[in-house]
């Protein structure tokens, strides 16, 4: 498996734990990543993953304090490499039903809502459907295949051009979506198997 | 569609899964990383890890499996067995575990299943639920089943969902080790009563014994161990016999 190893990637801690199996997956891909909650690392960094869990508002919080938002926010302008997984996708909206004081990054326009019927939060491996796009915007990364998903929300973003996949959770919700630099997802590739780190390995040569 | 889940649960002692032993072509028997990658390989959706170490001493070495399996495992694995306290969470947290369950001192002190929510995020925190029939309704067993909580099973589930629990880990003790197939009655009555996802343990045997927790007994989740460390079914096996009995897994 060869993969361009110049890439300094940087995992964003806002410190809610445990960010080492996003480490331990790129490991497999012989790319070495650095866990960081210091903005200068970020900013030093080629590509940036972001994932996140927990409270929407505890996150936005955490974030905050650490001067991570404002870091963020610099390196998707920069046109780094972006990803972000779970919350680390909700983050990037402009408000989220979790925590309705609290502002999102608004990287996209839209908002992140709960869902409304079958168990929640939804919890095991769902199927990530594509959506066919041409052209410049087609879609090399996303395969359909099934992903590993725990999430209680799910964003609603108001530009639709920039899904780039969808699952059926008692109704179809944007699972993923990309534009330009930034690659965001609702699911765990990292704890997908096989097929996750095969989306983290075409993520880091796209 | 979300599918169903099938997850194998290794007994760990002293940091060697013990129910292992027997496994069919399995050269290193004992070794956790071994199995739970082998598993991995052959389909789970998930692992559950259970830790039945007498001692303290035992009981650390668990931290380094948790260690070794999520540098080599990506798939989800939740570890339970004597978890007692914030600061055993965390370390189990924080060395790669991707959930944790609590059953005994979720009793003790439901509390607990409250605070380590709002720290970890309701997702990693599972609360296991022992269960058996006493009368005519179902009672909560703590200590590894051997003594009564005096709490109403049922009433217990909903509680824990209140308190922030992301999913349970339902085991009928009636039912553990027979391979006479799970308590269907109260598993659907539990997955009935609460939002949140059920995992059915304790009575797998027949592969429609798997067919029937999920159809009858409304499971989100199948747990099950000897009928793979024996190596009586493969996962794909039990996979396969759902998919052609109408019920979505992921093959």
């Amino acid at each position: 498996m060869r993969i361009n190893n110049k890439q300094t990637i940087a995992i964003i801690d806002y410190g809610t734990g445990n960010l080492s199996s996003v480490k331990n997956a790129f490991a497999v891909l012989r790319q070495d990543a650095v866990i960081t909650d210091k903005p200068n690392e970020i900013e030093n960094a080629s590509a940036i993953v972001f994932p996140g869990v927990g409270n929407f508002g505890f996150m936005m919080k955490q974030l905050i304090k650490r001067k991570l938002d404002v870091a963020i926010t610099k390196a998707i302008l920069d046109g780094k490499k972006f990803l972000g997984i779970c919350l680390g996708m909700q983050a990037l909206f402009e408000e989220s039903e979790e925590s309705p004081k609290t502002k999102g990054l608004g990287i996209f326009r839209g908002k992140v809502v709960k869902f409304t019927s079958g168990k929640v939060p939804q919890i095991g491996w769902n199927k990530i459907l594509p959506e066919n796009k041409k052209g410049k915007q087609k879609n090399n990364l996303f395969t359909e295949s099934y992903m590993y998903f725990v999430n209680s929300y799910y964003i609603v973003p108001k530009d639709k051009s920039i899904i780039a996949a969808k699952t059926d959770y008692n109704g179809k919700f944007a699972c993923a979506v990309k534009y330009k630099n930034i690659t965001a997802i609702q699911f765990h590739p990292e704890k997908s198997g096989k097929q996750g780190i095969e989306l983290l390995r075409r993520w880091l040569e796209s | 569609m979300l599918t169903k889940r099938i997850i194998p649960c290794l007994d760990v002692k002293d940091g060697k899964v013990v129910k292992g032993k027997n496994f069919v072509n399995l050269k290193t028997a004992g070794d956790s990383v071994a199995l739970a990658e082998k598993y991995s390989r052959n389909g789970a959706d998930e692992l559950v890890f259970l830790d039945i170490s007498a001692t303290d001493e035992g009981r650390k070495t668990m931290v380094d499996v948790v260690r070794k399996v999520s540098k080599n495992v990506f798939i989800p694995f939740t570890v339970g067995g004597g978890i007692g306290s914030l600061e055993d969470i965390r370390n189990l947290l924080n060395a790669g575990a991707d959930k944790i369950s609590i059953n005994t001192a979720a009793v003790k002190n439901p509390e607990l299943i409250k605070k380590a929510a709002k720290i970890f995020g309701c997702q990693c925190i599972v609360v296991a639920i022992d269960a058996k029939k006493v009368g005519g309704s179902y009672q909560v067993f703590i200590n590894s089943g051997k003594k009564a909580a005096g709490i109403d099973a049922i009433s217990w589930a909903k509680k824990v969902e209140k308190l922030g629990a992301g999913e349970i880990l339902l085991t009928s003790i009636d039912k553990d080790g027979t391979k006479q197939g799970y308590d269907l009655e109260l598993t659907k009555k539990v997955s009935a009563a609460i939002n949140i996802p059920v995992i059915a343990s304790g009575g797998a045997g027949s592969l429609s014994s798997l067919a029937d927790v999920f159809k009858q007994g409304r499971a989100d989740a199948a747990l099950a161990a000897s009928i793979f460390h024996y190596g009586k079914y493969t996962i794909n096996d039990v996979k396969n016999y759902l998919k052609k009995q109408g019920v979505e897994v992921r093959v």
